[in-house]
């Protein structure tokens, strides 16, 4: 008799407040243990492709910006190939991470990434997905960590063919993974709660 | 324990009445910082299945050891030493090589080196509470360190979090990150505290406790804790999805 055995995953906790000691020391000040901290760079001078600032804050449901929040993003270069084992489509730009991690300002709660604009990568069934970032954004009192995804406002006609953005049912939520946009510079505020709550996701 | 795993397709979706619910009323800040709409769910594309390797170059030496990594010349942490150790699997039991496991916790009298935590406890000099590693082929990883103390948070008027250390995981693609907790066996705060009772699966919780391990407890040195991590499987790529042709 076969048996289905598995293990459940490890439950999620929160980060807490305290996250930047094991994830950002320097950012607090507790330097001397790691040289740098992983993932405040994802360029350098010989990073292909168009360079972008994305800068935002995360909202809680009263609107009060969280300060104590830390974001990762993960991306394709400006190709739409990751930097990743996993990628079977070809071989992504070396000088780009794709892969970055920043804390919110403790005082203006306010996140900064300086990366590039992703290309766009296919979906399973062939179509293609909008050039999008991924966030994965932790903090006290999230439970587990909240993903999301960025698009960009002047991809108007890649965005309405997006598979992903296809699935929300409630269009007038859309707008709410869309960036605004001024020249290079991005900005990507995330509601956790509210109104204009952001789109979060299972995946 | 089975290969390392080389599935590189979709991760098994996430049980979420497994993981603690967003918002968990007996832990206020999760009140007003937990989404309230639906999730949305959808199958995972390479935007979710890939993610980035991380080097063992960049694991400094002193890395993995917390009672030394902050310490001055000569000196130590003050407080219990332990080992925490253990493997990253995935749910089906593979070992997840090359993950990166980032710990943090407070020191042995409860006390963070942050510039946010103001409890009374004081600082050690020699102690930052930080520390990481990358798993080996046999996604095994190993810390030093010392037992952090139990202390107080506001929330209830008197709630206190059981002795923890926070662990960060990052296995092989963006949707396997995960933060939780690692408690110790035996310690009486575990069932009074908020943050761990966010969890409504007492087998679920019990995943979180580390056990004292006398065979790989170090004489007239340290005492050991397993703690082994299942993060999320994935299955091989072989019949998934693809437009006809391909």
């Amino acid at each position: 008799m076969t048996k289905l055995e598995y293990l459940k995953e490890s439950p999620s906790q929160t980060a807490g407040p305290y996250v930047h000691i094991g994830c950002t020391p320097n950012f607090v000040g507790n330097t001397g243990i790691y040289k740098e901290d992983l993932g405040v760079r994802m360029v350098n001078a010989k990073t292909k492709g168009q360079r972008i600032t994305v800068k935002g804050r995360v909202f809680d449901g009263t609107g009060a910006p969280m300060k104590d929040a830390m974001l990762e993003i993960w991306q394709a270069d400006g190709e739409g190939l990751f930097n990743s084992p996993s990628e079977t489509r070809g071989k992504a730009d070396p000088y780009f991470t794709g892969w970055g991690r920043q804390p919110v300002d403790m005082e203006t709660a306010e996140f900064c990434f300086e990366t590039v604009k992703p290309g766009a990568v296919p979906f399973p069934d062939g179509r293609s997905q909008a050039p999008h970032i991924n966030f994965w954004i932790v903090a006290r009192g999230i439970n587990i960590g909240l993903n999301t995804r960025m698009y960009f406002p002047e991809e108007e006609e890649a965005n309405a063919a997006d598979p992903v953005l296809g699935r929300i049912e409630h269009r007038m939520r859309v707008p709410t993974l869309i960036a605004k946009q001024s020249g290079d510079k991005y900005t990507f505020d995330i509601h956790i709660q509210g109104d204009n709550e952001t789109v979060f996701f299972d995946i | 324990m089975s290969k390392p795993t080389t599935n590189a397709g979709p991760f098994f979706p996430r049980d979420r009445n497994w993981h603690p619910k967003a918002m968990s009323p007996g832990y206020k800040t999760s009140v007003l910082r937990s989404p309230q709409k639906a999730l949305l769910s959808f199958g995972n594309t390479i935007s979710e299945t890939t993610g980035p390797v991380f080097g063992h170059n960049i694991i400094g030496e002193l890395d993995h050891d917390l009672i030394q990594n902050y310490a001055k010349p000569g000196e130590s942490a003050q407080g219990e030493r332990i080992i925490v150790h253990g493997h990253v699997l995935d749910e089906e039991a593979r070992a997840v090589p090359n993950a990166l496991v980032e710990v943090w916790q407070a020191n042995a009298g409860g006390r963070y080196r942050h510039k946010k935590d103001g409890y009374l406890a004081p600082l050690d000099p020699n102690f930052g509470g930080c520390g990481r590693v990358i798993t080996d082929e046999n996604g095994y990883y190993a810390f030093r360190t010392i037992r952090p103390g139990p202390y107080p948070w506001p929330n209830g008027v008197n709630d206190w979090r059981p002795s923890h250390i926070h662990f960060s995981l990052f296995g092989s693609g963006f949707a396997q990150r995960l933060i939780t907790q690692m408690y110790f066996e035996g310690d009486p705060h575990i069932p009074l505290c908020p943050i761990v009772r966010t969890i409504n699966d007492p087998a679920a919780i019990e995943m979180l406790v580390a056990k004292l391990d006398m065979n790989h407890t170090v004489p007239m040195d340290a005492r050991a804790y397993r703690f082994d991590i299942v993060l999320r499987g994935r299955r091989s790529t072989m019949f998934e999805n693809r437009m006809e042709g391909n």
